[in-house]
């Protein structure tokens, strides 16, 4: 966000839209546009358990509280009975500088549980209770990877990616679900047909039996006047691309595709972007 | 067996000799065992570097771009360029400062004010690098709008400016006084006279603090991360955000991916050579330190 | 007219008959004073005065960016132990702690460690091998602080939570400064590495302060009959014991300035916490993680403050660390490091 503000780069990615304070702070007016949805893995290590740990809103936001201090915690063996959790303590990881992830992460802990809201919050840079920060999803991936007993959150691209496990966890309709495609798109389908005017759409923990919870939006920011005809040209057929023929190349990176709602409210915000006042794709 | 009334003889000389000895011989063993732990840290953190580092580095390493997130392969080129970028911005700034300041304490030092400088130089030199870099953000980032390599530049070369300052000082005053009396007695002006007479006489020792500066510049990280900021790709304007080796370095050491670390060490084995290098070069030049003597050309 | 040939030192006049100053003159150009010297000896003061520059702008810069947080939070910023961004609450506690605390682990471990290098170097060793010795030392002052951070993570920290913080749990735990999860990362490992990062520092100073200790006093006690520990902890130490209080002083400032090693591997928590085995963050450490990425105006000033706090105390421990040392050796005395 501070590269777009500086101008550094065409256009900035976010997991997490803009607060109106942010939006003024920006020189000129600019266009969130959803490009694709994906979904935020709890990664553990704990050496022996490599699937199949089961997690709940409530339990996720005990261990980010530090409440619950141990694997072998009976909370969490409550929801695991058939698994043998060792008594090491949980190293909890999390993002020390702002981030969407972030968000989104906070977005679904204050949703399922009161003392989270009230004494956290949910924002991309929040006062963490507890845990190790580490710098990028990369860099929490390596602390989870490196300490045992940790977990972490990240998109889930980043535990395929590096072969760490992650735990499934529970909906608002009490399935445990796994982080995947479907799951985000399924989370993503409520919020589709309920889209505020400015695409800034959040959905933590929505209704739905095939719902991950943890699931949220990518958006790009554009400004909306572009200063260059033939770079906003560009720009506008490139987001074109990105949310209609590109969707299908997300799935390698297990990033969900739009829902078809969004794809036409998508293509309606792009062509908002104008060049001198007047709009450049039609 | 003792005489009534008369307290017990002292012991021995010998034995206290003996007690005294064996101190001194214990002390002195633990003075050297910590002198030789210290030496296997040193070989411990520098033979891990060079193993990793070694095993890391191809040429691909230096000639190709970042590939894109957890893709295996690729190179760092980029942050050598920006690195080299960043250190040929931060002599322009730090050379000349560092080179006439030393000039000023060393020639015309003998007053209050030289002594303040020399002071403040060495206050300068304290600093942490991470306050240089706020310094450099509010200087140039700020009214710029944007992060760059010369706001990166201006950090290191304030970095430069004590160590230069430092060792031309050291090295002009090892410049025999015959040889300016010499010089102003053949009617030369002073500034003649250090132009073309003492700087010459001392060139390979302030050459060589200059090294000693470009070597420890290459590896501050601190200042650079909210100046020059860092860059995927080929940048060779001096206005963008720039790579830079020692923020590769860190990006790759707390990321996750076996490839990145691996280039992270390898990395580091560069900077490490680049700093032994210049290290054992510094030492060879104040070995000889009969400047000026036989220079003349 | 008369020759009078007086040769004085450098700057005093040397009196020549007038035909020869006039063959000098038309052959060299007059001698000072020229607009030429002048330019130049004002050229080279500025160049000089230049570090008063840099040093002045850095405390009005960091003053006048810290304006916002200073007149939001006054003193309390420096007693607060909340660091929120979202409720926009910021205290600089745990990082003070956090400086406090690792910068006390360093010099508990490196003190010892680097007097006694210093003293075998200048008292004990061999001739021959005082040169590569003390050019082990320099090698360690010059790896970049980002590559001990590396060697951090993948060995020291490895070693302290599978070997180290073990073992301290077991015959220590019951002391709340060695209780806790052992996870490698956090206050000890910022100790550690910082540790090793200044004992070069130590090692340096110390060894200017020792040989500036003069041989009389040396030879007196050798002649009184010591033996050569004796010597040192007599005759030596009690000489230079200020300078090397400098020495420590000094490394204590660098040891608050160090960023990157520190920031990879003390866990980066925002919180106090009683054992060394904990989390935490440093003054230096917390910049370097969220200045780039801090998005209000608020949030860029409390960092640009926290900076100032640690200009404000390096400042000060160098001055007290020169002062300490220049009472024992005066000059350039380990300038370089």
């Amino acid at each position: 966000m501070t590269q777009l503000t500086q101008h550094t780069v065409d256009f900035g990615a976010s997991d997490f839209p803009l607060s109106a304070d942010q939006e003024k702070a920006l020189p000129a007016p600019a266009l969130h546009v959803p490009i694709t949805l994906g979904a935020v893995s709890l990664g553990y290590n704990l050496p022996g358990i490599q699937s199949g740990l089961k997690l709940t809103g409530d339990v996720l936001a005990g261990i980010y509280l530090g409440d619950i201090k141990n694997w072998n915690d009976q909370k969490i063996a409550s929801l695991n009975p058939d698994l043998k959790l060792p008594n090491t303590p949980i190293a909890v990881v999390h993002r020390s500088e702002g981030s969407g992830t972030t968000f989104i992460f906070t977005s679904y802990l204050s949703a399922v549980s009161d003392t989270w809201k009230t004494k956290v919050g949910a924002s991309g840079s929040v006062n963490w209770p507890v845990g190790i920060g580490a710098k990028g999803s990369e860099g929490v991936a390596g602390q989870v990877k490196q300490v045992p007993g940790g977990i972490g959150y990240f998109e889930l691209a980043y535990s395929k990616q590096n072969n760490i496990s992650y735990a499934t966890v529970q909906n608002k309709d009490g399935k445990f679900v796994e982080p995947s495609v479907a799951g985000a798109s399924a989370a993503a389908a409520g919020a589709a047909g309920n889209m505020p005017a400015d695409l800034k759409a959040v959905f933590p923990n929505p209704a739905g039996a095939d719902v991950y919870p943890i699931s949220g939006f990518s958006w790009v920011i554009v400004y909306q006047a572009q200063a260059d005809q033939n770079k906003g040209i560009a720009l506008a057929q490139l987001l074109d691309w990105m949310v209609t023929d590109g969707q299908k190349l997300g799935a390698d990176l297990f990033y969900a595709p739009l829902p078809d709602q969004v794809v036409t409210l998508d293509r309606a915000q792009i062509r908002k972007i104008t060049f001198q006042g007047k709009p450049l794709l039609s | 067996m003792s005489t009534l009334g008369v307290a017990a003889p002292p012991r021995p000389a010998g034995v206290r000799l003996l007690r005294r000895r064996l101190l001194d011989r214990v002390m002195s063993a633990l003075l050297l065992i910590v002198t030789v732990l210290l030496l296997l840290l040193l070989a411990v953190i520098v033979g891990y570097i060079v193993v990793r580092g070694a095993s890391a580095i191809n040429f691909d390493f230096f000639v190709q771009l970042p590939k894109p997130v957890g893709a295996v392969g690729g190179g760092v080129a980029n942050a050598l360029l920006g690195t080299v970028e960043l250190i040929l911005l931060a002599s322009c700034l730090g050379v000349p400062i560092g080179i006439l300041g030393g000039v000023y304490l060393a020639e015309f030092g003998d007053n209050p004010v030289a002594d303040l400088v020399s002071f403040m130089a060495d206050v300068l030199a304290g600093i942490p690098s991470i306050v240089i870099g706020i310094f450099a953000y509010a200087v140039v980032v700020i009214p710029m709008h944007r992060f760059s390599a010369l706001a990166g530049g201006f950090a290191l070369g304030i970095l430069m400016v004590p160590i230069i300052m430092r060792t031309s000082v050291g090295i002009l005053r090892l410049v025999p006084a015959t040889l300016r009396e010499a010089s102003l007695a053949l009617g030369a002006s002073e500034r003649a006279t250090i132009l073309r007479v003492v700087l010459p006489a001392a060139t390979g020792g302030i050459v060589t603090g200059v090294m000693l500066a470009i070597a420890r510049v290459a590896g501050e990280t601190a200042p650079l991360l909210f100046t020059a900021f860092g860059n995927e790709y080929w940048q060779f304007s001096v206005d963008k955000a720039t790579a830079a080796l020692p923020l590769q370095i860190f990006q790759y050491a707390i990321s996750p991916y076996a490839d990145w670390q691996a280039k992270a060490w390898a990395g580091s084995l560069v900077l490490i050579v680049l700093v032994v290098l210049t290290s054992l070069m510094a030492r060879l030049a104040t070995r000889n330190a009969s400047v000026g003597l036989g220079r003349q050309r | 007219m008369a020759a009078t040939t007086e040769y004085g030192p450098r700057g005093s006049d040397v009196t020549l008959t007038e035909a020869a100053r006039d063959v000098l003159r038309r052959a060299v150009g007059s001698r000072t004073g020229t607009a030429g010297d002048v330019g130049f000896r004002v050229l080279t003061l500025l160049c000089a005065l230049a570090i008063l520059a840099v040093v002045l702008g850095v405390a009005v810069v960091l003053v006048l960016q810290s304006g916002l947080s200073l007149h939001t939070f006054g003193w309390s910023f420096l007693v607060n132990r909340t660091w929120d961004p979202v409720a926009k609450k910021f205290g600089a506690l745990p990082f003070i702690y956090g400086s406090v605390v690792t910068s006390a682990v360093a010099l508990i471990l490196a003190t010892p460690l680097g007097l006694a290098v210093a003293l075998y170097l200048t008292e004990a060793a061999p001739r021959p091998l005082r040169a590569p010795l003390a050019f082990g030392a320099e090698l360690l002052a010059a790896i970049p602080s980002v590559v001990y951070g590396l060697w951090g993570i993948f060995v020291l920290v490895p070693v302290l939570r599978s070997v180290v913080e073990p073992a301290l749990g077991h015959v220590l735990g019951f002391l709340p400064v060695f209780s806790g999860p052992a996870y490698g990362v956090g206050l000890l490992a910022g100790g550690c590495i910082i540790a090793i990062m200044i004992v070069p520092t130590i090692i340096a100073i110390s060894r200017d302060v020792i040989a500036a200790v003069p041989q009389a006093q040396r030879e007196a006690a050798y002649a009184l009959g010591a033996t050569r520990w004796e010597v040192i902890s007599g005759a030596v130490l009690p000489f230079g014991a200020s300078g090397i209080i400098g020495a420590v002083v000094l490394a204590l400032g660098r040891a608050i300035g160090e960023t990157m090693a520190v920031t990879m591997v003390i866990g980066n928590n925002h919180d106090i916490s009683a054992s060394v085995f904990g989390l935490g963050d440093t003054l230096a450490s917390v910049i370097a993680n969220e200045f780039a990425e801090a998005a209000d105006r608020l949030y860029l000033s409390t960092l640009v403050e926290v900076g100032l706090v640690l200009f404000g105390v390096t400042i000060i421990l160098n001055i007290i660390a020169r002062l300490l040392v220049w009472r024992v050796a005066r000059g350039n005395v380990g300038a370089t490091v």
